[in-house]
């Protein structure tokens, strides 16, 4: 069983965002999808920590310590780009405002449950940052995910173990092996990667899964 | 004639009590008022709530507050960070509290506060740890908490320019919070690059409004600008 690589996934979910989407792109993995957008495509990116049209990052000693992303790393703004406070980049989320959010996850229920904040470690100091706003509030909520953790276990799954990070809220699952669409029905795979099959998903994840590939 | 700038940064913070809540405004270190928390430390107030979206970075600044013993509570969204050491040690030490709250709730709380909101129902947080022993409604069909406003009596804010009504302009995503905790505090501490004169900043331009500000205070140009040009730096910190 073959699936593709991160880069690969994140040009991959690159492709589906469409020209006007307002996205917010998660800490993490899904920052690499920023580099596959494509230039001709006026797509808008959105920091929560209070910043729309975010370029990438600047180049050597045109650091600007008062402009950086959501990660702290250090960001452009392009033409356009627009700068607001807090509770206004929020409201953007709850608000219904964002389009398409894309998060990494420890796990995802077959009905959309996320948990992505806590393992739930008793020695563990708890973060939460931007996390729950962004998964209960874009219209779109995808992740992006392999779907085997390194131990080997599937991390979508019946119930969320983990502490969840918003209830039903994920619409859309891109891992390295194959991408799952939450529907009323259920689990619906929508598109496979190198040789994996249905039945080797259904055996990883231990869920039924519908079959929606093309 | 109303002025309210302060003489000396250590002017700026006289009276702060022990047991004070304290907002401090900053993402990381974009924003973050360090020249009012340095004073803050030799000012001396202890057993400080200290709000802000975390608990420090590296060694100054909030860091620095904790580290010094000052802080009793941390009212936050993401502690947690690769250089959170300072906290961190304290966290697990049991020698500081830690109420974590998801950060457009943490915003929206400040916001409520400022502007005389009782509670506000709130989707976020719905079904997870962070709703437990609240208050739940249903409304129109979806999920809500309860969440009430988080006021202080201080807060330490650094914005762009100001002039002597404590009118103020922010630089980029270093605004953040300092609009939401300038309102929402009894007396509002506000650190600028440069203290210009009544009328030279645009009212269309101004964020926030001077009934929201107490004290201002000019600490000089940060060091990636040059005579008010943006030259850049080498990193971030």
């Amino acid at each position: 069983m073959t699936g593709i690589d991160r880069e690969a996934l994140a040009a991959r979910i690159a492709r589906d965002i469409p020209e006007g989407a307002y996205v917010n792109l998660g800490i993490g993995a899904p920052t690499l999808i920023a580099n596959y957008l494509p230039d001709d495509l006026e797509i808008i990116l959105h920091t929560e920590n209070g910043m729309l049209g975010m370029g990438p990052k600047p180049e050597a000693g045109r650091i600007d310590p008062d402009l950086i992303n959501a990660g702290k790393q250090p960001v452009t703004e392009l033409p356009g780009a627009a700068y607001f406070h807090h509770a206004d980049s929020f409201g953007m989320m709850r608000g219904g405002h964002l389009d398409v959010c894309v998060l990494g996850a420890f796990q995802v229920s077959e009905r959309g449950d996320l948990a992505n904040w806590h393992t739930g470690a008793p020695d563990a100091i708890p973060a939460v940052g931007g996390a729950m706003d962004l998964a209960i509030g874009a219209k779109d909520v995808y992740v992006m995910t392999d779907l085997v953790t390194r131990d080997g276990t599937a991390k979508i799954v019946a119930e969320c173990t983990y502490p969840v990070t918003g209830v039903r809220c994920v619409s859309r699952i891109y891992t390295d092996l194959a991408v799952f669409d939450v529907t009323p029905d259920g689990l619906a795979v929508t598109d496979v990667f190198g040789d994996t099959t249905l039945d080797e998903l259904r055996t990883i994840t231990g869920l039924t899964l519908l079959d929606r590939t093309p | 004639m109303i002025s309210k700038v302060s003489p000396g940064i250590q002017d700026a913070v006289a009276g702060i009590e022990d047991g004070s809540t304290v907002m401090i405004g900053g993402f990381g270190r974009a924003g973050q008022p360090v020249e009012l928390i340095d004073a803050l430390i030799e000012q001396g107030a202890t057993g400080l709530t200290v709000v802000n979206n975390n608990a420090g970075n590296g060694d100054t600044g909030i860091a620095a507050l904790i580290g010094a013993g000052r802080v009793r509570k941390v009212v936050c969204s993401f502690p947690r960070q690769v250089d959170s050491h300072v906290f961190d040690a304290k966290y697990r030490a049991g020698e500081i509290e830690l109420e974590l709250v998801p950060q457009g709730n943490l915003a929206e709380r400040i916001r409520a506060a400022g502007s005389g909101i009782g509670a506000f129902y709130t989707p976020t947080g719905v079904g997870t740890l962070v709703a437990e022993g609240k208050e739940t409604r249903t409304i129109d069909g979806r999920e809500y908490l309860l969440e009430y406003p988080l006021r202080a009596d201080y807060a330490l804010v650094s914005a762009f320019k100001a002039d002597r009504w404590g009118n103020l302009i922010y630089r980029k995503t270093a605004r953040n919070f300092g609009p939401l905790m300038a309102a929402a505090a009894a007396t509002t501490i506000v650190q600028v690059d440069e203290v210009v004169e009544l009328g030279a900043l645009d009212p269309e331009a101004v964020v926030t409004p001077g009934i929201f500000v107490n004290r201002v205070v000019a600490v000089g140009e940060r060091p990636w600008l040059h005579d008010g040009e943006f030259v850049g730096t080498e990193k971030v910190a």
